[in-house]
């Protein structure tokens, strides 16, 4: 604002048409919902009967299913600028524990009481994981590369010594009947409960303080604990509740596929990271979306069954989500540089430029001495 | 000035880092409904200072006193509870959220009904931030755009305005309009001026002599950790003011 004038121009009203300017320059998702929807039209004029049937629909949404859990805890993950690699090893070791305690309620003959027992033991699991994550991450400082590489390898040991590295095939019948392959007015169960999870994860980052102090704190997380936000516990929880989902994850994987599937899920973590960041969500942090990461489960998912059908190689599914990842990335960037120009242009003076002797920044002082003030 | 009340005062205040002497029995003052601005050269003590004022860092020794009572300021958000808030230099915002979220981040206002779940009201916070906004004088293009997408001026609207929001006592500015330009600057200082005008008194850290005499009320000027002297800004000129910050003219007694 370099002139008078336009400082004090009345602010725009919010009307339809600049809401969703302002939605499409500002998140990646309107665009990579174009993707889908492109891809889906050309599989769908390519293999009008085989790509659109009832049972391709039905067994693709199945099989997003449980990624799509998993990416809705890892989307609020990478919104506080974090990581989680530990998702697919949390899931085995939840799936783990629970088909153990199903085993003790009479294993496949287990009745009910079993099931919830199984569900319960799953997502404590889950939530212990995700909170050591949190904790680690939170309050000692470990960068959560580290910390979730750690626990990635932790929770998959403690999965392999439980087990003595054998798959548990005592999954009682009646999940798997019901969650594992049943269906509710033709809609699978799995596909009902991830779409549950989404929903709702969808309604707590949009609408809650929940939401918001996630992204605060993925934006800026110094200025977010200047104002009251409190950041180690935010974090905390935000890690426990995407291990909270992997363990949800687990007990709908055990239920689909009556095993453990420890050797299944090493590359889940990588998988799910690919689909938020194809989402929109920023790996910067401060921005992201569930309703994204949805989009972006079934990108790959779309690829890999239309190359089937098509009857081309479905390595090139890999390939191509490899290079569709890298353009996303790059296009984040690209979308934020032009951001922080386009505000240069209007002021002249963008960023402040930091001062030694700001009230951020702490004076000359030794070692010692800096930690106490970082810390008051 | 003197006829007013203080409101905020420094006695003797220590602060070491390991063998640095930041703070050296430090006092400063602060009245009711004025505009001091606090000077030094680079190393005399003001951040220190500041930050022992608003929580962020806590004294050795020397008393803090908020209005004639001892206090002890444990953290920013104790500080912003007594109502003191402060304006930091990097502006402390969040860049991918709107001005209206900025405004109320970490004070957010839920839905009635629904707080119980978190549930955020965002249309009253919008409407309360345009009246904020409307209270300062200025007006942003977007209300709904992210922060990062306003231009360095708007975005120092954004965080004083925050500060002003929530403050009923003090508000401590760390060099508001170091990174403005000319334009900028000047509407930046008639909204320091329509704070103080509010009751709210405004601690101005700056560099800027000039700037300080026209807008500052009184000046106190710390030098090697102690106050050196105190001028009424109208009968000072800026030769005074850099006399006192060199160490050319002593008014205080310095042990």
């Amino acid at each position: 604002m370099s002139s008078p004038t336009t400082e004090h121009t009345p602010a725009v009203r919010p009307t339809l048409a600049n809401r969703v300017r302002e939605y499409a320059a500002g998140s990646g998702t309107i665009w990579i919902l174009g993707a889908l929807v492109a891809l889906v039209i050309a599989f769908t004029v390519l293999a009008p009967t085989t790509f659109a049937s009832a049972y391709n629909v039905r067994s693709l949404f199945t099989d997003a299913a449980i990624l799509l859990v998993l990416g809705v805890g890892m989307t609020f993950v990478i919104i506080t600028a974090g990581i989680d690699l530990s998702v697919g090893s949390v899931l085995v070791f939840s799936g783990v524990v629970s088909a153990q305690v199903m085993s003790a309620f009479g294993g496949t003959e287990a009745g009910l009481l079993g099931v919830f027992a199984g569900l319960l033991v799953a997502l404590l699991s889950g939530v212990a994981w995700g909170a050591l994550n949190g904790v680690l991450i939170g309050v000692f400082g470990i960068p959560p590369l580290i910390v979730t590489l750690g626990t990635f390898g932790a929770a998959l040991g403690l999965a392999k010594v439980l087990t003595n590295g054998v798959d548990d095939r005592n999954v009682p019948t009646i999940l798997a009947d019901t969650i594992g392959t049943g269906t509710i007015g033709g809609i699978p169960w799995l596909v009902i409960i991830a779409m549950v999870v989404t929903v709702l994860g969808a309604l707590l980052l949009g609408l809650t303080r929940f939401g918001r102090h996630t992204k605060a704190i993925g934006s800026n997380a110094e200025g977010a604990r200047r104002v009251g936000v409190a950041v180690k516990p935010q974090l905390i929880k935000v890690y426990a509740l995407a291990g909270l989902l992997a363990g949800l994850g687990g007990f709908l994987s055990l239920a689909r596929f009556s095993t453990t599937t420890i050797a299944g899920h090493t590359t889940d973590n990588l998988t799910v990271i690919a689909a938020v960041v194809l989402g929109g969500t920023s790996l910067f942090g401060g921005i992201g979306s569930v309703v994204g990461t949805a989009i972006g489960v079934f990108i790959p998912a779309v690829l890999q069954n239309g190359f089937v059908i098509l009857g081309i190689q479905p390595f090139w599914q890999e390939f191509a989500v490899g290079v569709v990842l890298i353009l996303a990335v790059f296009f984040d960037q690209y979308r934020r540089r032009a951001r922080s120009k386009g505000a240069s242009r209007r002021g002249k003076h963008p960023a402040p430029p930091r001062a030694t002797e700001s009230l951020g920044a702490a004076p000359p002082a030794p070692a010692g001495a800096k930690e106490r003030i970082n810390n008051g | 000035m003197s006829s007013k009340k203080p409101l905020l005062q420094a006695r003797s205040i220590t602060r070491s880092f390991g063998q640095v002497q930041a703070l050296r029995g430090a006092s400063f003052d602060v009245y009711e409904g004025e505009i001091v601005a606090l000077i030094g050269d680079n190393g005399a003590g003001k951040s220190t200072l500041v930050k022992c004022l608003s929580g962020a860092d806590r004294p050795d020794g020397g008393e803090v006193l908020l209005e004639g009572k001892p206090v002890s300021i444990t953290s920013p958000t104790h500080a912003q509870s007594l109502g003191i808030e402060t304006v930091y230099q990097d502006l402390s915002l969040a860049p991918d959220l709107d001005p209206a979220a900025n405004l109320f981040l970490g004070r957010e206002l839920l839905k009635p009904g629904l707080g119980w779940l978190g549930v955020l009201d965002n249309s009253r916070m919008q409407s309360e931030a345009r009246a904020a906004f409307r209270e300062l004088g200025t007006e942003l293009l977007s209300f709904t755009a992210p922060v990062a997408s306003l231009s360095g001026g708007q975005k120092q609207n954004v965080a004083v305005a925050r500060s002003i929001a929530w403050a009923s006592k003090v508000v401590f500015m760390d060099e508001p309009t170091a990174a403005l330009g000319v334009v900028q600057r000047e509407k930046v200082l008639d909204v320091i001026r329509r704070v103080r005008d509010k009751g709210i008194s405004v601690v101005l850290i700056s560099h800027n002599m000039p700037e300080v005499i026209a807008v500052a009320d009184r000046v106190e000027v710390l030098r090697l950790g102690q106050r050196v002297a105190r001028f009424e800004a109208q009968q000072s000129t800026v030769e005074d003011l850099v006399a006192a910050m060199t160490g050319a003219l002593i008014q205080e007694d310095v042990a």
